[in-house]
């Protein structure tokens, strides 16, 4: 395993496939009455937030709780720079203090990646999400979501998502959680296709592994998962789409469309949905819709991440079991 | 002043020669020469340039003296064989009034390693809406000629095409900061592959081509010259080439980074290669150099832009753009252009002398290597290797992209008006 989780496309399909299966050994431990393992015991975790981010805060501090690390919550609005103190300082005051691992979250792409690499701090990063950049641990609570619901709870154990079909849909030029998916799921020998108006796709994409369409209806039919991206409002305004009402038309899942799709595929998304813009309540509530199940899966996919990094030669499964036997 | 004798040196590359210095002048270019009352420089295996000169230098002073001064940054021209640089106009304040360039003039004549000549704003605050005093601050002590609201494009049309005409009267030249500000709105680093990838806002090559081409069409109607700043993209070559096939007065300049660096380094996200225009790619690397060899791109300029070092040493989106470049520039040129065969010693002198001499009007600058010219000369070691590193710079910044790197090539000596400011290496 690497020091660092810093951007999808560093993960081998080894990597990721190890962190799928202790994801599974973790989800095991929120099915028990006491949801957590001694793992990260006197170890300490900063979870250190340049931009809002409620949910993904949560999601690993929930995470960091079950592992019993100890965890320091650092949220700062806007950008390191109008704070005042640089990011540079954050990171060693926060360092100097004992922590063990950072998880970040920032506006700038490739803040994390600074971190880990310029030599101010030394504790193990973990990308929470920065810019336009990556999510990877999006991507992975991803994977793990369509593992399970394609292949299979054990069944996936050990297994990629070799063959699946997976649809991206929207906004990908600013999503972070476009670029990881691509990057896994690639990793993963899924097939992935990009739909997006030509506004909303980066020039450079031609070099991604992935297919790109502009016509949703006619990659629903050959899609085993479709992934509905967020479209953020203040895209409404800089010429990107005439009207919400027309990218909803063209580019939004609604229960007709839904119905294109193979019987056994399912539609994702990364949360927060846009209600009746990207996605109609009809999809948003069907069963197929695993929206709330990749926020379960994210806290399994957190914890696996945080102790295949900070855990040390134990395996999950060990300690899992010594638990269990208790 | 006594004499000077530079004795067995390549003059311009070509013939061995020795060059007698006395007092301000070159007295005597020629074999065998004697050294009877002159401190001999045994200059063997070396060239002999004129004096280079740099049409596009931050200096940072008045208002960012914590990144460079005029005292700093021209020691750093004179580390690199510069005997004058032209200073940009976006100080603080900026250079848009007699009394600054007056100021930055007098700073340069006070710090004795270049030559200065400030460069004026176009508009007032650069804000591109009104016209600064450009007579004025031709008129003043500091003799403008060239004038620039660089870092920032004269986008309005009007703006563009008044500023073009309006310095006819006084031979004056307008140096455009080529950036469509829309196209460019977010933006940290070429638009393409690499940016897609990284996640980091665009700058397409077309928003520096569109305002090149209308810039030579306005400067064909109206009948002016202009002078293209930092061009960085293939697309620009192809115009400006266009341009000159049709006997439009266009100049075009490239820096030492465009010619040797590419997007590829973002990955690192390390900002010390974060620069305006950006690095590009491989492809316009190679056009750049070859527009450098066949003329179409008439000269070198550093675009040396010092800044703190906390400005770099921070994530991408929150660091300055701009790097140091006046201390490595003749070894980049020697590693891209003359060590690649594109362009000899004799070229050189004419890109990064003659040539922008010529465009700045620099008196006294960019002259033959001849008797009864101004000895300002610039002597290199071209068979030197170093690897660079930012703690020998003479500049007060050391945000440059070449640390680590070896480069080849090490200015030796400089010299002002027959004095030498380098010597063996070290300022004087």
């Amino acid at each position: 395993m690497m020091r660092h989780l810093i951007s999808a496309a560093d993960l081998t399909r080894d990597d990721a496939v190890l962190i799928l299966d202790t994801a599974e050994e973790m989800a095991r431990v929120a099915d028990r009455p006491i949801r957590k393992l001694p793992t990260l015991r006197g170890r300490t975790i900063c979870n250190l937030f340049f931009e809002d981010s409620t949910r993904t805060r949560i999601s690993f501090e929930a995470a960091e709780k079950r592992l019993s690390a100890d965890v320091i919550n650092f949220t700062a609005k806007g950008s390191s720079v109008s704070k005042g103190e640089s990011l540079k300082d954050t990171a060693q005051t926060l360092e100097a203090m004992g922590v063990d691992a950072v998880v970040i979250r920032h506006s700038a792409s490739g803040a994390p990646y600074r971190l880990a690499t310029s030599g101010w701090i030394d504790a193990p990063v973990v990308n929470a999400g920065d810019g336009t950049h990556q999510h990877p641990t999006q991507a992975l609570l991803d994977a793990f979501t369509m593992r399970r619901r394609l292949v299979g709870r054990d069944a996936g154990l050990g297994r990629d998502l070799a063959g699946k079909r997976i649809t991206l849909v929207g906004d990908v030029l600013h999503s972070r959680v476009a670029r990881s998916n691509v990057d896994l799921l690639h990793t993963l020998g899924a097939e992935v296709t990009l739909v997006a108006p030509p506004t909303l796709v980066p020039v450079g994409v031609e070099t991604w592994p992935c297919e790109v369409s502009y016509d949703l209806d006619r990659v629903l039919p050959k899609s085993d998962a479709v992934m509905m991206l967020r479209v953020q409002r203040e895209r409404m305004n800089a010429a990107f789409f005439p009207t919400e009402r027309e990218y909803s038309r063209r580019y939004g899942l609604d229960g007709d469309r839904m119905a294109k799709m193979p019987e056994h595929a399912i539609v994702m998304h990364p949360g927060p949905m846009v209600r009746g813009m990207e996605i109609t309540a009809e999809v948003a509530d069907s069963d197929r819709c695993t929206v709330v199940e990749q926020v379960a899966n994210g806290v399994s996919i957190r914890m696996a991440v945080l102790y295949l990094l900070l855990g040390g030669n134990d395996s999950a499964v060990t300690h899992t079991r010594t638990e269990e036997n208790k | 002043m006594s004499k000077i004798l530079i004795r067995g040196a390549q003059v311009l590359g070509g013939e061995v020669q020795d060059v007698l210095v006395d007092g301000e002048t070159i007295e005597q270019v020629g074999t065998d020469l004697s050294a009877e009352g002159a401190t001999v420089i045994e200059a063997q295996g070396q060239i002999l340039l004129p004096g280079l000169v740099d049409l596009h230098t931050h200096l940072r002073e008045p208002g960012r003296e914590d990144s460079e001064t005029v005292l700093t940054g021209t020691r750093a021209a004179a580390s690199g064989g510069f005997t004058a640089v032209f200073a940009m106009a976006n100080t603080h304040p900026v250079a848009d009034t007699a009394g600054v360039v007056e100021q930055v003039y007098r700073l340069g004549k006070e710090s004795g390693y270049c030559d200065v000549q400030p460069i004026g704003a176009v508009t007032v605050g650069l804000e591109g809406k009104k016209l600064a005093e450009l007579g004025a601050m031709h008129d003043s002590a500091a003799g403008v000629t060239v004038f620039s609201d660089d870092g920032k494009c004269v986008d309005d049309a009007v703006i563009m095409r008044r500023a073009l005409e309006y310095v006819k009267a006084f031979g004056g030249v307008v140096a455009q900061h080529a950036q469509e500000p829309r196209l460019t709105e977010g933006a940290q680093m070429n638009e393409g592959i690499v940016s897609a990838e990284l996640g980091l806002g665009g700058w397409p090559a077309v928003a520096e081509e569109s305002i090149i081409a209308r810039d030579v069409l306005l400067a064909e109607h109206v009948g002016s010259r202009v002078h293209i700043c930092h061009l960085s993209t293939a697309g620009s070559v192809e115009i400006v080439r266009w341009a000159k096939s049709r006997g439009i007065d266009v100049t075009a300049e490239v820096t030492p980074h465009h010619l040797l660096l590419t997007d590829e380094l973002v990955r690192s996200y390390d900002p010390v290669y974060k620069v305006n225009p950006p690095l590009r790619t491989e492809k316009d690397v190679l056009a750049l150099r070859e527009a450098l060899a066949d003329g179409t791109i008439d000269i070198v300029a550093t675009d040396h832009a010092p800044h703190p070092h906390e400005d770099k040493d921070c994530e991408w989106a929150a660091a300055a753009m701009g790097m140091v470049g006046l201390e490595t520039a003749l070894s980049v040129v020697q590693q891209t252009m003359v060590e690649t065969g594109l362009l000899d010693w004799a070229g050189v002198a004419d890109r990064m002398s003659f040539a922008p001499a010529r465009i700045g009007r620099a008196k006294g600058h960019g002259r033959p290597v001849s008797a009864g010219e101004p000895a300002n000369l610039t002597l290199v070691d071209p068979a030197y290797r170093g690897v660079v590193d930012p703690a020998d710079f003479a500049s007060r910044s050391r945000n440059t992209p070449y640390e680590g790197r070896e480069l080849p090539g090490r200015v030796t000596h400089t010299f002002l008006r027959g004095r030498a400011t380098v010597v063996d290496g070290k300022l004087a």
